[in-house]
């Protein structure tokens, strides 16, 4: 089974954000990058997973340039077989779906998995947009994902349930949590890493259609009320008229 | 331990000198021990037990034997990996880093620069996975700080040596499966024996009632009429300086090791000061509060300066035992003063298991001691800067 896991990089969860040129762009200084945790949990470590029990590949794929090479890395020592980057800036879930879709067009991948998300832009865009471009099956969210010859049972988690869906191979699938448990590389994979193939591609152009007007952080965390437990009929006049949430 | 939120300091934007695979190393080591040991380190922390199940662990991060080249089973990194993973491991718990460094400086090391060829494969690339432990003796009840005067000797019996004599305060040795120990032979010239656990007259009953490294293993070795067989003597090196140099390589450990404890209190201690409240204001707001964490992030960010060069110089094969020496017993030091600083932020929470900083306090009085103590580490530095050795002299004649 040939899988291509998308990798993208997002903030350290204790990064500063802050933004520059006017509130346009994201501030990268002094930022340190990981893999998006949706990716790495999730979408790579299935994709690893079914690898293990049914033979096959492991391939990831990211759009971005050099600076990007040390997330790919990880990606590869945490046991990915080889890595393709699309040598581009990423600027939107379009313009990364379609640089995605140009490579992945006519190399006859079984199942394309990514996170559900990145945790700094939360689009939830990508998944789709490649499954789109490539005219393929596309379940969302999945929790939980196993393959019998070329069918693909999954779950996803609805609101008080669980909905279980088939799909014919080859398939896209965004990974939610639940979908496998965090790997930790060893040095072996470290070392094995040094030496694994990491492909740079020319991006095909694919071009944004959206781009960002303004940041805004959200406004800053204000004190905490304390209320006396016996004075409940005050906790209650303040959500109702106060934080206005009653 | 509350949820291990640790995030390291970096003031001097130290991380832009590391390449990718360090940073890869170091996050990967940190992600280990959050995950592996930091939920059970405070239990056997307070029950004084080692927690052998994390051994095959420690092997996988790569913490045994960093440097040791991939055809010995080990990694082949550099000496700045190596630093990273001590201080990954450190920043956890002194005892934690105890067990790989004893491992990696004072038994791969020794096995690597001075074994033969058939000592290094049959012992490192076991060593390196962790299916193997090793300790090193080479401190004796009344030799600590003078090694040389060592009474554990062995006689050539033709076909094997008869090893006797005792050795104290050997981190592993409960459990270990080898031990490589410094003797005497007869011309009273100090040589490196693997003695392996089995061998007939040789026991390691552990050492109770330590209030410091309480998640290691501390034992003694004791040899009675042990027969060493003669393909266990190290044959590269012999003489004081052979143990001494092991002595080096995990002194440096330690210095990078130590840096980590100062930098996990800081973090806890800059956290807490955001969070605590009095007089309606956090108590980072207090004067006081910030004169503590700005000289503790002063001193961390000096010894991260220096112990990166450390580094830099001993990948070039050029870092002196001075050069080290002055590094361990500084960054011990800081480590010593920030544990108690950052315990005082943190008011009566700081002497509870639900932070680390008490925990490391107590084990850096270890830390401080073992490994050559501070005051001789001091008399390294005297000695180096005036070419005079200062560390014995003549018993005064009291009668005079």
């Amino acid at each position: 089974m040939k899988i291509l896991v998308c990798i993208s990089k997002s903030p350290d969860t204790t990064s500063k954000i802050a933004f520059t040129e006017g509130n346009t762009k994201f501030d990268e200084n002094g930022v340190q990058y990981i893999v998006n945790p949706y990716d790495e949990w999730y979408a790579l470590v299935r994709g690893l997973e079914l690898k293990e029990a049914l033979g096959g590949t492991v391939t990831t794929i990211t759009v971005g340039t050099a600076a990007d090479d040390a997330t790919i890395r990880k990606a590869l020592a945490i046991g990915a077989d080889n890595a393709v980057r699309v040598d581009a800036e990423a600027t939107d879930a379009y313009q990364v779906a379609s640089e995605i879709a140009a490579y992945a067009k006519d190399k006859g991948f079984d199942l394309v998995l990514t996170g559900k998300e990145t945790i700094n832009y939360n689009g939830s865009q990508v998944a789709g947009m490649i499954a789109e471009e490539l005219e393929l099956p596309f379940v969302s969210l999945a929790t939980k994902l196993n393959v019998e010859g070329t069918t693909a049972k999954l779950d996803k988690e609805i609101v008080g349930g669980v909905e279980t869906v088939e799909a014919q191979l080859p398939l896209v699938v965004s990974c939610a949590k639940g979908m496998a448990e965090q790997r930790i590389p060893n040095m072996r994979g470290i070392m094995a890493a040094r030496t694994k193939p990491l492909e740079v591609v020319t991006p095909v152009g694919g071009e944004a259609m959206t781009s960002f007007v303004s940041f805004d952080l959200p406004p800053a965390k204000s004190a905490v009320k304390l209320i006396d437990p016996e004075n409940m009929d005050e906790l209650v006049e303040l959500l109702h008229n106060e934080a206005k949430v009653l | 331990m509350a949820t291990d939120l640790y995030t390291h300091p970096d003031y001097f934007n130290m991380d832009d000198l590391l390449t990718d695979e360090h940073k890869l190393i170091r996050d990967t080591a940190r992600a280990w021990v959050k995950k592996e040991v930091s939920p059970i380190i405070d239990e056997h922390y307070e029950n004084a037990t080692f927690p052998m199940h994390i051994l095959s662990g420690l092997g996988e991060i790569g913490a045994f034997g960093p440097y040791i080249p991939t055809k010995y089973g080990g990694p082949e990194l550099d000496q700045i990996s190596y630093g990273l993973i001590m201080q990954e491991l450190e920043r956890c718990d002194s005892g934690l880093r105890s067990t790989a460094s004893v491992q990696s400086s004072l038994v791969m090391y020794p096995i690597w620069k001075y074994g033969s060829e058939e000592q290094k494969m049959k012992y490192l690339p076991k060593l390196a996975t962790g299916e193997m432990i090793g300790c090193f003796g080479l401190t004796e009840p009344d030799h600590g700080s003078n090694p040389a005067g060592m009474i554990t000797n062995f006689k050539d019996m033709g076909d094997h040596y008869l090893l006797n004599g005792a050795k104290m305060w050997i981190s592993n040795a409960p459990f270990a499966d080898i031990a490589v120990v410094w003797a005497k032979n007869e011309e009273g010239r100090i040589h490196g024996l693997v003695v392996e656990r089995g061998m007939e007259g040789f026991s390691t009953p552990e050492m109770h009632g330590k209030l410091s490294l309480r998640a290691s293993a501390t034992g003694e070795l004791i040899f009675e009429n042990v027969k060493v067989p003669k393909e266990n003597l190290l044959p590269g090196r012999s003489g004081l300086g052979a143990p001494l140099s092991c002595l080096d390589s995990a002194r440096f450990g330690i210095a990078w090791g130590a840096l980590g404890a100062a930098m996990d209190c800081y973090d806890q201690a800059l956290r807490y000061s955001k969070e605590r409240t009095q007089f309606n204001v956090p108590i980072g707001s207090f004067q006081l509060i910030q004169k503590k964490l700005a000289e503790m992030i002063t001193e961390i960010t000096k010894a991260q300066l220096l112990t990166f060069r450390l580094g830099q110089l001993r990948n070039e094969g050029k870092a002196t035992s001075a050069q080290i020496s002055m590094a361990k017993r500084n960054n011990v030091e800081i480590a010593l003063n920030i544990a108690r600083e950052a315990r005082q932020i943190h008011g009566g929470m700081g002497i509870t298991s639900e932070y680390s900083m008490m925990r490391h306090m107590a084990n850096l009085e270890s830390v401080v001691t073992y490994e050559g103590t501070h005051d001789i580490h001091l008399l390294i530095t005297g000695m180096d800067v005036t070419g005079i050795p200062a560390f014995t002299r003549e018993m005064p004649d009291l009668n005079k």
